[in-house]
């Protein structure tokens, strides 16, 4: 398919700056002359992508804000400040940094966490479908998950570390079946990694609800809440693995990050230009698929954040290619919002947060399916 | 005959050739290329590579950047296997143009040549007066410093297929691969192309460039590599190489040659077919 990657809708014909400077062909070893000219190509620093970030990263900070400052507990805004420095009473501090503190911190870096393993997916499969759930990785842990269950260990420990097995193992599989040897020891082409990863998904579908009606009411119940994407249960120690793990995997996605952007030309023209490619998306796809199984193990596969936060920030940015950090400013954002939402009173009690994302993701997948059709046809 | 398709080790062995292939096989994927590929690029020069499509051409120049790796024999780089040169030192010596490649949506022409600046940089090294130079000479050689701010994905095929080109200059590798760089050009830009081609040889540079017109690799080459089928069918200069002979056995086309009016090289005049048939 030749639709673009990075799908985003296509500027209007800008003015053309024309530089004073004429084209002049010149000898290679010609100096290269005025000064004026070398100050056309500068690297002016696109300050549109910082201030994108900057504000979603504010947006985010101000919903946990609101999100620490609501509840079922009747709290004051003051109440809650005094919490966060200690001088709380014992109630208070027990509402606010043992329940609502540690929810609202998850969803903050899990939503960035999961932001910017899609924006990983997206720019190595140079599709904006390219993500953790469209790939199979949701339906690999929830696999994992129920296959603890059905054997009985499901608990506190044994659900995760199923969960998270389970996506690592799809992970590995969808990478491993969608490999072409031959090129650099395995070329990975965008649109195979995700046919394959929808083959996969659709299989691990069946085998789930096969699974599920193997299990008696109350098991299944349980579940199908884990199943959904629930912060409901969020406490402290399902935080401090997630800092953990944003604080290795952040700086090292950071420092593959433009080699990443490069590989977007295709594989010739990066390798070309000194990427290592196999690296590059080893490292990648692994820290990526990790990311996302921290987060699915302490709160079970929430979808769709890290479908839509790298591309809604790619529209917000106008950048060419998925940026890491404003998509993970921008699914800090968007999960510490939808969980306000499904806390909000006017919905059903408890509704899971990934309930809230699937609608919002799945309208968006809609309006994305049905501006890129327009745009092929 | 013999004189064109095999070495003249006694002439050959003066030229230094910091890349070359010792009997190379190469392909994808259960699917041979290259056998038995022996091929020197003699330094300063620009070597053209001919042959029809899908004979290997571009496979060839994957392998000389391993981008592919060999089934069996190898490619040297100043004596040392290329598999052995980590990937970013490669890209400072050898550069690539790609027969294909995608500019990412909305980037413009200056970015996209930044981009060559990449195998120079590293995590301390960020972007400094040496990059802002070649980027600037790379646009100028290519003509494109008017276009410099536009975005890649406005401009026409060959206006394109230059910022490309830049962007590999911009490189400033001393050895130079471009796989077809004058297809999508117009007659102007393609001359315009080859000359840039000859002048960075005259600076020093070494060139090789996959081209599909014969007539312009025999009037700019300095080494012409004639393939079919995944073999060398001949390599030398324009004058050993430009015989009806081997035209017709790389191409299968019968041709006639004649003395290039403007160069005395040879020239190839494809024949007229038979009026009967
Ligand atoms: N990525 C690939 N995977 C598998 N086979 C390939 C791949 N690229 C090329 N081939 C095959 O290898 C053979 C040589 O292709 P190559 O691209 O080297 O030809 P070429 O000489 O550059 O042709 P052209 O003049 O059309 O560019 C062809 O048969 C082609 O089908
Ligand atoms: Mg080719």
């Amino acid at each position: 398919m030749t639709t673009t990657l990075h799908s985003r809708a296509r500027t209007e014909a800008r003015p053309e700056a024309r530089p004073e400077t004429r084209a002049e062909t010149r000898g290679d070893t010609g100096n290269t002359g005025d000064g004026a000219r070398t100050r056309l190509t500068a690297r002016r620093r696109d300050l549109r992508t910082p201030i994108v970030t900057l504000v979603l990263t504010i947006t985010a900070l101000a919903l946990a804000w609101w999100g620490l400052n609501s509840g079922t507990s009747q709290m004051t805004t003051a109440d809650t400040l005094d919490a966060l420095l200690g001088r709380a009473d014992e109630g208070t501090a027990r509402v606010i940094l043992d329940w609502r503190l540690p929810r609202v911190v998850f969803t903050l870096l899990g939503g960035a966490a999961l932001a910017m393993a899609g924006a990983v997916f997206q720019s190595m499969t140079r599709n904006p479908l390219g993500s953790p759930d469209v790939i199979g990785f949701s339906t690999g842990a929830y696999t994992g998950a129920l296959v603890v269950a059905v054997a009985g260990t499901a608990g506190a420990l044994a659900t995760p570390l199923g969960a998270v097995a389970g996506g690592l193992g799809t992970g590995a599989a969808v990478y491993l079946l969608a490999r072409r040897r031959g090129l650099n020891g395995g070329g990975l082409s965008g649109m195979r990694i995700i046919v394959v990863g929808i083959g996969v998904s659709i299989l691990l579908g069946s085998v789930n609800t096969y699974l599920i009606t193997t299990m008696d009411l109350e098991a299944a119940m349980s579940v199908a809440t884990w199943g959904a994407g629930s912060v409901n249960d969020i406490t402290w120690t399902h935080v401090v693995p997630l800092t953990l793990a944003l604080a290795v995997l952040g700086p090292v996605m950071l420092a593959h990050a433009r080699e990443m952007t490069l590989m977007e030309m295709g594989d010739d023209a990066a390798h070309g230009l000194g990427v290592r490619l196999e690296r590059v998306r080893l490292v990648m796809f692994a820290a990526g698929i990790l990311l996302v199984a921290v987060v699915t193990a302490a709160a079970g596969p929430i979808a769709f954040v890290a479908l839509v936060a790298p591309q809604l920030a790619l529209r917000l940015t106008r950048s060419g290619s998925v940026g890491l950090l404003p998509a993970a400013a921008m699914g800090a954002a968007l999960l510490t919002g939808a969980d306000l939402l499904a806390r909000w009173e006017a919905v059903p009690a408890d509704l899971p947060v990934g309930v809230v994302t699937l609608c919002l993701g799945g309208a968006y997948l809609v309006w994305l399916l049905t501006t890129m059709g327009r745009r092929t046809a | 005959m013999s004189s064109m398709s095999t070495m003249d080790d006694a002439r050959r062995t003066p030229t230094a050739s910091r890349l070359r292939t010792e009997s190379l096989h190469a392909g994808y994927e259960g699917r041979p290329v290259l056998a038995d590929l022996s091929i020197e690029i003699p330094d300063g020069s620009f070597t053209v590579i001919l042959g029809p499509n899908a004979c290997g051409k571009s496979t060839l120049l994957r392998s000389l950047v391993r981008l592919i790796r060999p089934t069996d024999g190898s490619v040297l780089l100043d004596g040392a296997s290329v598999a052995s040169i980590p990937t970013k030192q490669l890209a400072r010596t050898v550069g690539l143009l790609p027969q294909s490649s995608q500019a990412p949506e909305g980037i413009t022409v200056a970015d996209l040549v930044s981009r060559g600046r990449h195998p120079h940089q590293s995590l301390l090294r960020r972007w400094s007066t040496d990059d802002e130079d070649a980027v600037a000479r790379a646009l100028a050689d290519t003509g494109m410093t008017d276009l410099a701010s536009r975005s890649v994905d406005e401009l026409s095929g060959g206006q394109r297929q230059r910022a490309w080109i830049a962007m590999a200059l911009a490189q400033q590798t001393p050895l130079l691969l471009l796989d077809e760089p004058t297809t999508f050009l117009d007659i102007a830009h393609q001359l315009e192309v080859l000359q840039l081609c000859t002048r960075l040889r005259r600076s020093g540079r070494t060139l090789v460039a996959v081209l599909h017109d014969l007539n312009q690799a025999l009037r700019y080459a300095t080494h012409i590599v004639a393939m079919r089928d995944g073999e060398i069918l001949a390599q030398g200069t324009p004058e050993e190489v430009g015989t009806a002979e081997l035209v017709e056995r790389v191409y299968g086309v019968a041709a006639r040659i004649i003395d290039d009016p403007e160069t005395g090289r040879p020239l190839v005049i494809p024949k007229a077919p038979d009026p009967g048939t």
